[in-house]
């Protein structure tokens, strides 16, 4: 690829012909090749290497959490010690009820917090009852905590390019 | 909670969780899918499109990684005010660099993923925004990813 980009314009294009969503015709590969005026083979392909090389997370369904009975949905962020968290953060994203898990940037003085760390449940006592899991296991490595629960989708599209 | 929670069918739920999973790349891919859930491929293709219609799924396809091809995800918060928060969600939604916005209950209320080609573009989508608002982007760049996983199962 001459341009140095990590994909070429096929395949950018086969990103923005399937980023809204895959046809629900049966032989959908077929129908996105016909469009790219490519072989269904190479759309296959390209997708499988997008696959390998993590381009693409999966191909799937993304549910609506509420819609699909997780209707309590919280944020739980925490204050751990820039020395600690890099331990940490991988026992916490290795929950079973955490979905999402990350280091991000504290916004001090109004935001302590380093660890973001998504949970769901059928009711916010139970995501509460799971945060109190991730706070016994970062002990005394928890200096500050909340849970910011959600209480509206106000958008959720995915990627657009 | 203000959303809305269709019917499911105890097939329904078979749909959804299995399509949470790999989808086949053969030539027939919801015919394979169908054939492993026991129902017909016109039976999948019809409840798929009727989740979609009616947002229990707000996807079907490839999930792709921004990053990997160049770009950046970020997320980013506002603290609205409480009476214009219709007006601000609607110039945030505007952008097509938003990817997901949930309101959340805290001061900061409003939590927006961006989706950008370039790291650039994130700069740009965050001065387009306080430009737009009037208000202060808080930005929340990931520094280190412990764990994602998209999938949740259909709860009984």
């Amino acid at each position: 690829m001459s341009d140095g980009k990590i994909i070429d314009l096929i395949d950018r294009a086969l990103i923005i012909a399937t980023q809204d969503g895959l046809p629900l015709v049966p032989r959908p590969w077929h129908a996105i090749a016909e469009r790219l005026d490519i072989t269904p083979a190479e759309v296959t392909q390209r997708l499988a290497a997008m696959l390998e090389g993590g381009i693409i997370r999966r191909i799937g369904a993304v549910p609506n959490h509420y819609a699909i009975g997780w209707t309590a949905n919280g944020m739980t962020v925490w204050d751990v010690p820039d020395e600690a968290i890099d331990r940490l953060g991988p026992v916490i994203g290795a929950l079973d009820f955490v979905t999402h898990c990350y280091r991000r940037p504290r916004a001090l003085p109004e935001w302590p917090y380093n660890l973001f760390a998504m949970a769901h449940g059928g009711s916010r006592d139970e995501v509460r009852a799971k945060a109190e899991i991730i706070a016994d296991l970062l002990g005394a490595n928890c200096r500050a905590r909340d849970i910011l629960f959600s209480t509206r989708i106000l958008k959720k599209s995915g990627l657009r390019i | 909670m203000p959303e809305h929670r269709p019917e499911l069918d105890p097939t329904d739920r078979r749909v959804i969780d299995e399509l949470q999973g790999g989808f086949p790349l053969s030539p027939e891919p919801y015919a394979a899918v169908a054939d492993k859930l026991g129902i017909s491929e016109q039976d999948l293709l019809q409840r798929l499109e009727r989740l979609l219609s009616e947002r229990t799924l707000t996807r079907f396809g490839p999930m792709y990684q921004i990053e990997r091809i160049g770009g950046a995800f970020t997320l980013a918060a506002l603290a609205v005010p409480e009476e214009r928060f219709e007006e601000v969600t609607a110039a945030v939604n505007a952008l097509p660099q938003v990817a997901h916005n949930y309101r959340r209950e805290h001061a900061l209320n409003m939590w927006f993923v961006l989706a950008t080609e370039t790291p650039a573009g994130i700069i740009e989508a965050i001065a387009r925004i306080e430009q737009a608002t009037g208000l202060k982007v808080r930005n929340f760049p990931k520094e280190r990813e412990y764990f994602v996983e998209m999938k949740l199962p259909v709860r009984a």
